[in-house]
Parts: C-alpha cells; sequence; structure tokens
C-alpha cells in the first residue's frame, strides 16, 4: 500500500488510540491545526478534544504533565514540535522521566511515548534545523528510536505505547511528504533491532533516520562503480544493536558512519567507540564518519546542503575506507 | 479516650494531640537526622524543614488517602506526615536497601507510592508539572482524587511554576498548589528575587482562585487547606494556597547563613509553630504536663526504632547497580 510517511504516522496515531482507550495525543497544535507537520489532521475529528488535546507553548509543563499522566495509569503521546523546541523540556526529561523509576526503587514508572521531529534540509535556519537526537541518546532511562521507513514510522509507535518506560521517536521532517511503500501483513520488526536495509560485502555504511535515503543513493551509485555497500539502519539509538554494528563490520571490514549531528560528541562517535571496541581487529581501514558541519545550520540552500550529508559526500568517504583503485 | 470538646478551637483533644505528635515527630526526627550528619551517617545533601512543621502536618490532614502527594527536596516532613514509616525515611537516607526510594533516592528523593507519595523533586519547580500530569491522569480517569503539589517561594521564579498554573487552570484539573513561602530561595530574600512579593496574589493571573495562610498557625494551615481542597473536588479546577512560614535552620547542611540576620531568625523562633500549640493547647486545657511528656517520650521511641531499622538495614549489592532502570513489563 502506498502511503506518505506523515499518513504512515498518522496510522500509527490511529492504531493506538482505537486499540488502547488509555492512550491520548497532546502538544502543540495537535489538535485543530492538525499537527505542525499535519500528521494528526483528522483525529480530532474522530477522537474529540478529550484524547486530542492542544496545549499552550509550554513544553516543560506539557512534557512534564506527560510523565505525570503516565505515572497516573494513562499511555500519554505527547507531541514536541521539532528537537528545537525540546530543549525546553530537558528538565523534565532529562530530570524526571528519565529517573523517576530507578531514583524512586523501582516503585514508579513512567510509560511516555514522545514524538517530534528533527533534522535540516527545509532552509529553517538555526533554530529549527538541529539534530539532536544523540544527546537523547546519551541518557540512561530512556529509550531512543529513529523511524526512517514508512513501515516503521507507522509500527513504531505502538511498540513504544508497550514499554513500560519513556520512548523518545524521532522523525526526519524530510520524510513526511516523501511516497513509500507500507506492508499491510507480518509483524513489526522489534523496536531495538537495527535492520539491514541492502546487504553488501565491501563496505559497511551505518546510519538511520533522514540519512537512510541517502545511504541507500550512495549505495546504488557506488554499485555502478562496482562497490557493493551494505547499508544499516540502526532503527534504535539508544540502546544501540551493538552486535548487529560490529556483525556487519566483520562481514564488511569497513565502515562509514553517516550522521546528521555534528561529529564532535556524536553518535557517530559512539559508534566509532563501539566498532574500535569490538571489531577493531576486523577492520582494514580506519573508520569514516560523514556528519554535520559544525556550525549552526545556515539559511541559503547551498550553504545548507554544505552543511549536511549527502550522497556524493557518503560516496567519497566509502571511496577513502576502500583500498586505492577499487571500484 | 476522653473526647473533650474545644469550643475555642474547634477541635477534639484526640485530634489536638495527633497534630502535636505529628509536628514533634517531625521536629525530633530532624534533629536526630542534623546529628546523624554530624556523624556522616547521612551524606550529600540534607535539608531541615524544622520551623516549617505546621505546614506538612496542617495541609496533609486536608488530604484523603487516595489523594496524591507530590513534594520537594525538603520532603522529610510531608513524608512523616503522610504516614512514611520515620524508619523507612532514615535508612534512605543511610542508603540502605530498606529505604523508601531502596535507598537510590536519599534525603531529596522519598518516595512511598502506597502512600500515594510521589516524591521528593531536587530541581526547583520541577515537581510541578508532574503534579499537574497526575491530576490530568485521574481526571481522564474519572478517579475522585486530587493532586496536591508543595514548592517553595523559589520555585515561583521558574518558568515551570507560570506554565503549569496556566495549563492546570486550562484544563481545570484537580490541582492544590501548595506554596511554602519561607521568605528565601536558598540565600535570596523574597523581596531580592521576587518583583512581586505577594504569592497568592499571582493565581489571579491565571483565573486561580488562592488564598494567603499564616504557616506559623497549624489550624489556620488545616482550614485553609480544606477550604481550597473542597474547591478543588467540586470540578472547579486548581487552587492555590500560599503558606507564610520560616526555615529556622539553614538551607542546608553547608549553609553559613550570611544572608540573614540572627536577630531576624530568632524574632520568627518566637512564633515557633510547635511551641505556639503547645501553648495553645495548654491554654485550652487540652495538654497537661503529663500527656506531653508522655507524647515527648513516644516520639523518641519512635526515633530510637527508626535509627535502630536505618543501622540495622543492608547496603545493596554492587552488582544491582542497574537495577530498576528500566522496567519488565508493560
Amino acid at each position: 500500500m502506498k502511503a506518505t510517511y506523515r499518513e504512515a504516522v498518522r496510522m500509527g496515531l490511529r492504531n493506538a488510540l482505537l486499540s488502547d482507550p488509555r492512550v491520548f495525543l497532546m502538544g502543540e497544535d495537535v489538535g485543530r491545526y492538525g499537527g505542525s507537520y499535519a500528521a494528526s489532521r483528522g483525529l480530532l475529528e474522530e477522537f474529540g478534544p478529550e484524547r486530542i488535546r492542544d496545549t499552550p507553548l509550554s513544553e516543560s509543563a506539557f512534557v512534564g504533565a506527560g510523565i505525570g499522566a503516565a505515572m497516573g495509569g494513562m499511555r500519554p503521546i505527547v507531541e514536541v514540535m521539532t528537537v528545537n523546541f525540546s530543549l525546553l523540556a530537558l528538565d523534565q526529561i532529562v530530570n524526571n522521566a528519565a529517573t523517576l523509576r530507578h531514583m524512586s526503587g523501582g516503585q514508579l514508572a513512567v510509560p511516555l511515548t514522545v514524538r517530534m521531529a528533527t533534522g535540516a534540509g527545509r532552509q529553517l535556519a538555526a533554530q529549527h534545523s538541529h539534530s539532536l537526537e544523540g544527546w537523547y541518546a546519551h541518557i540512561p532511562g530512556i529509550t531512543v528510536v529513529a523511524p526512517a521507513t514508512h513501515n516503521d514510522a507507522r509500527d513504531m509507535l505502538g511498540l513504544a505505547l508497550k514499554e513500560p518506560d519513556p520512548v523518545f521517536i524521532f522523525e526526519h521532517l524530510m520524510l513526511y511528504p516523501q511516497d513509500g511503500e507500507l506492508d499491510e501483513t507480518g509483524a513489526p520488526m522489534p523496536l531495538r533491532q537495527a535492520c539491514v536495509r541492502r546487504t553488501g560485502t565491501d563496505v559497511s555504511v551505518i546510519t538511520y533516520g533522514g540519512s537512510l535515503g541517502k545511504a541507500l543513493a550512495a549505495a546504488e551509485r557506488l554499485a555502478a562503480e562496482g562497490v557493493s555497500a551494505e547499508v544499516l539502519d540502526l532503527r534504535c539509538l539508544r540502546p544501540l544493536d551493538t552486535e548487529a554494528i560490529l556483525g556487519s563490520v566483520r562481514r564488511t571490514h569497513r565502515a562509514v558512519i553517516v550522521d546528521e549531528g555534528w561529529r564532535s560528541g556524536s553518535l557517530a562517535a559512539e559508534i566509532t567507540a563501539r566498532i574500535m571496541e569490538g571489531a577493531f581487529y576486523e577492520l582494514d581501514a580506519p573508520v569514516e564518519r560523514v556528519c554535520s558541519a559544525e556550525v549552526p545550520i545556515p539559511y541559503p540552500k547551498h550553504l545548507e546542503d554544505a552543511a549536511l550529508p549527502q550522497t556524493a559526500t557518503i560516496v567519497e568517504a566509502v571511496r577513502r575506507v576502500l583500498p586505492k583503485g577499487a571500484g | 479516650m476522653t473526647v473533650t470538646a474545644a469550643p475555642g478551637l474547634g477541635i477534639e483533644r484526640a485530634q489536638a494531640h495527633e497534630i502535636l505528635r505529628a509536628m514533634l515527630l517531625i521536629r525530633r526526627f530532624e534533629e536526630k537526622c542534623a546529628e546523624l550528619y554530624g556523624l556522616e551517617k547521612i551524606r550529600g545533601f540534607l535539608h531541615l524543614y524544622i520551623g516549617e512543621e505546621a505546614v506538612a502536618v496542617g495541609a496533609l490532614r486536608a488530604l484523603a488517602p487516595e489523594d496524591r502527594v507530590v513534594a520537594t527536596y525538603r520532603e522529610h516532613g510531608h513524608a512523616l506526615a503522610r504516614g512514611v514509616p520515620a524508619g523507612s525515611i532514615l535508612a534512605e537516607m543511610y542508603g540502605k536497601a530498606n529505604g523508601c526510594s531502596r535507598g537510590r533516592g536519599g534525603s531529596m528523593h522519598l518516595f512511598d507510592v502506597s502512600r500515594r507519595f510521589y516524591g521528593g523533586y531536587a530541581i526547583v519547580g520541577g515537581g510541578l508539572p508532574v503534579a499537574v500530569g497526575l491530576a490530568l491522569a485521574d481526571k481522564l480517569r474519572g478517579e475522585k482524587a486530587i493532586t496536591s503539589c508543595f514548592f517553595g517561594d523559589g520555585a515561583v521564579a521558574e518558568g515551570e511554576f507560570h506554565e503549569s498554573l496556566n495549563l492546570a487552570a486550562l484544563w481545570k484539573l484537580p490541582v492544590l498548589f501548595l506554596c511554602e513561602n519561607n521568605r528565601y530561595a536558598m540565600g535570596t530574600a523574597l523581596e531580592r528575587h521576587q518583583s512581586q512579593t505577594d504569592i497568592a496574589a499571582k493565581a489571579a493571573a491565571y483565573a486561580i482562585p488562592a488564598e494567603a495562610v499564616d504557616g506559623m498557625d497549624v489550624l489556620a494551615v488545616e482550614a485553609a487547606t480544606r477550604r481550597a481542597a473542597t474547591s478543588v473536588r467540586s470540578g472547579a479546577g486548581p487552587f492555590l494556597v500560599e503558606y507564610r512560614t520560616y526555615r529556622f535552620r539553614a538551607h542546608s547542611m553547608y549553609d553559613a547563613e550570611l544572608y540573614r540576620s540572627r536577630e531576624e531568625v530568632e524574632q520568627w523562633k518566637r512564633r515557633d509553630p510547635l511551641r505556639s500549640f503547645e501553648v495553645l493547647l495548654t491554654g485550652e486545657g487540652l495538654l497537661s504536663d503529663q500527656e506531653r511528656e508522655a507524647m515527648e517520650q513516644s516520639v523518641q521511641a519512635e526515633i530510637r526504632e527508626a535509627e535502630a531499622e536505618a543501622e540495622a538495614g543492608v547496603i545493596e549489592p554492587v552488582a544491582d547497580l542497574l537495577r530498576d532502570l528500566q522496567g519488565t513489563g508493560p
């Protein structure tokens, strides 16, 4: 079945609201406006204002209210418009959502799901374009996922709502209008498993979220040059599926990590470290990283493009890890 | 049991003793904590509530067992007044596995969900949004419980205070916002951190009814909180109560108290809520010297038991370090 990514997200929301009366959605403009990325359009009409709740612009209060409501027996889905705004709720996320189970000696549970848009590509400049999911992946006590495919956009939400602890879902804003194929049968893939989206033998391109499409395009271009690139979609950024990462590297002996976050202190750095720790002697070349330039994302198209990982820069990185003369 | 109505106070002898004992328990418990801190049995931060006992005791008497309580990092008094056993609180401060949070939280993070005591929040203002959410859950589930949320005057300067009041009022949620105004945000005096020092007046900006009350008068605290709770229970939405109180001890055990004068502290100590209530009861003929002495003995015995329980507790094995990080079921 064909659908856009945003429609897939909406199907996930609808399925969740239909399957569990404890589920409700709250966030800025999720109701009458239909969601700033139109993911929740039509849900207010279908489920009513008790379950589709427009909130004031107060990220800390409504994320915290999601934590409290989850503790109180509900299964809230909180939509934060973008990761950039989620910084206003960091206290609630880091100091409360992530700590309460442990700090209460196991008495409290926070089965909260938070969705937000992330990433650059629409010339939204330096306050609407950042990829901070790597920061969230630093925090013990929460699970962080990034649905890169339409199936995951639909299915990860339902899986997140079955978790006993907070789950953060990062949807890359460039994916929303993209058309794709949705499976109509079969069980969803488990939340914490990485997935090989393209098999290959020469190099592992490890990525997630909005960069998956670019990585697959790069693999296609490389195939034309006779280079067989495997593309691993991490899917879950915390906890990382370390075995899948190491397994792929053991097969190809070369790794390129594509991460739209900034390079310093990035998720890409963490993955690199895990490869060093777990597959050092399997490597035939140093690990390469393709990350965003270390600059606030600029407004003009040509500079924004230059700041972000692109198919061409991924191809170049792959060439750097291959033996001279290969491809 | 002798039931002596006291027309002047509107409480019976047994109730009067219950209130006095609850305040005395907090006072003696915290004096013991200070001593144990000196002995390094208790580590980390320790924030004493001494001077403010009338607030927790009076306010929590106005709540029902099903109501929820969200407190701050200065919450020993609230935990005790809510019925969390002194032994489990002290064991928590010892970092022992028999502590009310399995030793994972310490003094600032007491939890006892069986008594609907939801903690122990040490980021000023951080408990307010959580309280709003607990109330939202109750409203959506059709429960009759209300959620009480304690915070200090310092929290009033935080954005989370304003965001939470707005959201709770907008959605008419059953939240009791309980501000313990002890006149200092750590060491910064109210006049130095608030442009409007009348905290109750701020509630009007969110169309929330509010009342300010003498926080050194336990009966006034209880009465005001009952009025507020009744309003919240009626479905009218949140209510804010401001208790005007004073912290007799330092902010924490590391505070040199450079920001206030000894005279000011002494002046407030003359209004000691425990002593004032004792004098009141004695004057009304509701408390004899023998009864007072017996109460002292029983409180001391309870604290000795608590100390023994904390001492006897075991620490968690290091192998359990990662326990309770992630749940196993939905």
